[in-house]
Formats: structure tokens, C-alpha cells, sequence
């Protein structure tokens, strides 16, 4: 089945708005429940991890090169480095590792 | 626009300021996602001006690249972004029973973490013209940083756009591994994510799951496992 990108792009505006904005206007009330809260709380870190990894590797023209750059953003933000500079210094590892090997 | 008004209104405007900065950025290498998906500029600036949300949207542009379906759509934004549900009822605590629906509308529309965490900031109940100056300033960062982020992404040569692709990863490991440092529950969750996902991706059978299907399954077991698990206090959640 043909998909199209603008009905694709409605879903999740759709979706996302009526989760941010239900709470403003009809419920009100804080989330009690303690396993709701904890799973909500874990969700944005399984996911980012999820998706980093192994995508960052397939995502250079050369495997090793995206590998090298998940170990340094590693070492960085372990190093307590800012979101930027961590960003900034993965893609250069990607560029210097792909301009010497490639 | 009364006195009070113009006076938040500016307020917004100027802690709006730091925070379009960093989503023009971040947008930006989220563009180049986009565009490895397959998304047009226009495109993926409208998603983003209708999103804001950069792990939402990410998701979203890998269920478009795979043409996954818009059930599998609907259920990943549910889950991924389903933190903002928690946001939004502190949030609403902090609006005063007098604000009107329309104001309650705008404001709902760019809950994101940066926004907010500085509306949390704000002393007592919210003045909504507060709220609107911050998005005055966020929402074209975010928006037209994705938008540049595709245009740019089809003119610069190959290799600088293979190594702008892993900038976005990069911003994730930076708000991943900080938290991680600190709890070990969270360090473990992120090594045991990774090899997971690594798993799917590659072994026999499960590598057959798409990769929207992949992130919204490991997502919910990994996470109901660790709340099931290790239940968050409420100290803890603020702490993060």
C-alpha cells in the first residue's frame, strides 16, 4: 500500500498534540500512578538508545567511522561535555575517519 | 497587549532566545535525518512545525523511510511521546483556573522539554503571553533549522552529509549518558537498549521486525521492565 508523506505527518501531529494538550483542558489532574510515572520516566532513554544505536553505524558511508563516533559522544558526554560540542566532535570523527579510509 | 502582558510577552521573547538557538541546531541535523528518509524540505519542516519533537519526530521519519503504516505511526508517537502526557499535568497545575481554552490550546501545542522546563521556572502561575514570546522564538528555530536541514543536506558533498548524519545521534548520547552516569539502573538500561537493538537489527527472525516496530517493542519492554523493576520515586524524576 502507497503511504502518503502529509497523512503520515498529520498522524503524528495528531497524535503528540491531543497527548500535550488533553491534560491542559480535560484531565487536570496530576498522573498518581506509580508504575505510569516510572515507565514514562525510563521511556525517553530506552528510546534514544534504541535509535542511536546500531543506526549511527549504518547511518555513514563507512560502518567503522559511525562506530568511532558513538565511542567518542560516549567519551564525551561521560565527560560531561555539552549537547554541541558532542554533536560538533561525532561528525567530525565521521569526516576525518571516512577522509583517510574512503 | 496590557502593560503586565508586553512585560512577559518580552520576558518569553528573551528565555526564548538560548532555547532557539539550540533547536536550530538541533533541528538542523534532525533535517539531515529527514532527508536521509526521504522527506522533502517542506516536508519536514511542516513536520516539525507541527511536532516539536525531536526523538518523536526522528521515530517518525524512520516509520515514513520503511512506509510502515499510520497505525504503527500513531502507536510510535503515543509511545515515544507519551512523557509530554506527564509534563502537561504539572503543567496544568500551574495555570491559573481563570486561563481560557484558546490560551490553554497554544500553550499545549509546544510542550517539549526545553520549554517546558523554563515555564516551570516561572514563579507562581503562568502568564500565557509568557509562554507565547518563548514560542515566538522556539518555534522558527526548530522549524526552519529542520527545513535547512534537508535543503542543505541535498546540496554539500556526500562525505560532509555522512558526517552531519550522525550529529543527531550524537545530541541523544548527550542527553543519555550524563543520567546514566549518575544511576546505574539507567546506565544499564541504555547498554541493555543498545545491544537489544543491536540484536533485532541483525539476528535471524527478529531482524525481519521493521525498524519502526523495533523501537516501539523494545521500548515498551525495556521500560515496563525497569518500572516493574526499579519504580521511580519522585525525588528521582526531579533529579533528572
Amino acid at each position: 500500500m502507497q503511504h502518503n508523506v502529509y497523512v503520515y505527518i498529520f498522524v503524528m501531529f495528531a497524535v503528540t498534540y491531543l497527548i500535550r494538550v488533553l491534560p491542559l483542558t480535560l484531565i487536570r489532574k496530576p498522573i498518581k500512578n506509580r508504575f505510569i510515572r516510572s515507565f514514562l520516566y525510563y521511556v525517553p532513554y530506552v528510546t534514544l538508545a534504541v535509535m542511536t544505536f546500531p543506526d549511527i553505524v549504518q547511518a555513514t558511508t563507512a560502518p567503522i567511522a559511525g562506530l568511532l563516533a558513538l565511542i567518542a559522544g560516549v567519551a564525551l558526554a561521560w565527560c560531561g561535555k555539552s549537547l554541541f560540542t558532542v554533536a560538533v566532535v561525532s561528525c567530525v570523527v565521521v569526516f576525518v575517519t571516512e577522509w583517510i579510509i574512503l | 497587549m496590557n502593560t503586565e502582558n508586553k512585560t512577559w510577552y518580552a520576558r518569553g521573547l528573551r528565555d526564548g532566545l538560548p532555547i532557539m538557538l539550540g533547536y536550530a541546531a538541533v533541528g538542523f541535523t534532525l533535517g539531515i535525518a529527514a532527508r536521509n528518509a526521504g522527506l522533502t524540505a517542506f516536508q519536514a519542516g511542516l513536520a516539525s512545525l507541527l511536532n516539536n519533537a525531536s526523538a518523536g519526530e526522528k521515530a517518525g521519519f524512520t516509520v515514513i523511510e520503511h512506509s510502515e503504516g499510520y497505525l504503527a505511526m500513531a502507536v510510535m508517537m503515543l509511545i515515544i511521546n507519551a512523557r509530554y502526557l506527564l509534563m502537561s499535568c504539572s503543567l496544568s497545575q500551574k495555570l491559573s483556573p481563570e486561563t481560557g481554552l484558546i490560551p490553554r490550546l497554544i500553550i499545549g501545542f509546544e510542550v517539549t522539554d526545553e520549554i517546558f522546563g523554563v515555564q516551570m521556572n516561572v514563579p507562581g502561575m503562568i502568564n500565557p503571553f509568557y509562554t507565547y514570546g518563548v514560542i515566538t522564538m522556539a518555534l522558527p528555530g526548530w522549524s526552519l533549522g529542520t527545513y535547512f536541514g534537508v535543503a542543505l543536506g541535498n546540496v554539500l558533498p556526500v562525505n560532509v552529509v555522512s558526517a552531519l548524519s550522525v550529529g543527531l545521534y550524537g545530541m541523544f548520547l548527550a542527553i543519555i549518558i550524563p543520567p546514566a552516569k549518575k544511576s546505574r539502573v539507567i546506565a544499564a538500561l541504555v547498554v541493555i537498549a543498545m545491544a537489544a537493538s543491536c540484536a533485532f537489527a541483525y539476528l535471524p527472525v527478529v531482524s525481519n521486525i521493521s525498524a519502526g516496530m523495533r523501537v516501539i517493542i523494545l521500548t515498551v519492554v525495556i521500560s515496563a521492565a525497569a518500572a516493574l523493576l526499579f519504580p521511580v520515586k519522585e525525588e528521582d524524576e526531579h533529579a533528572a
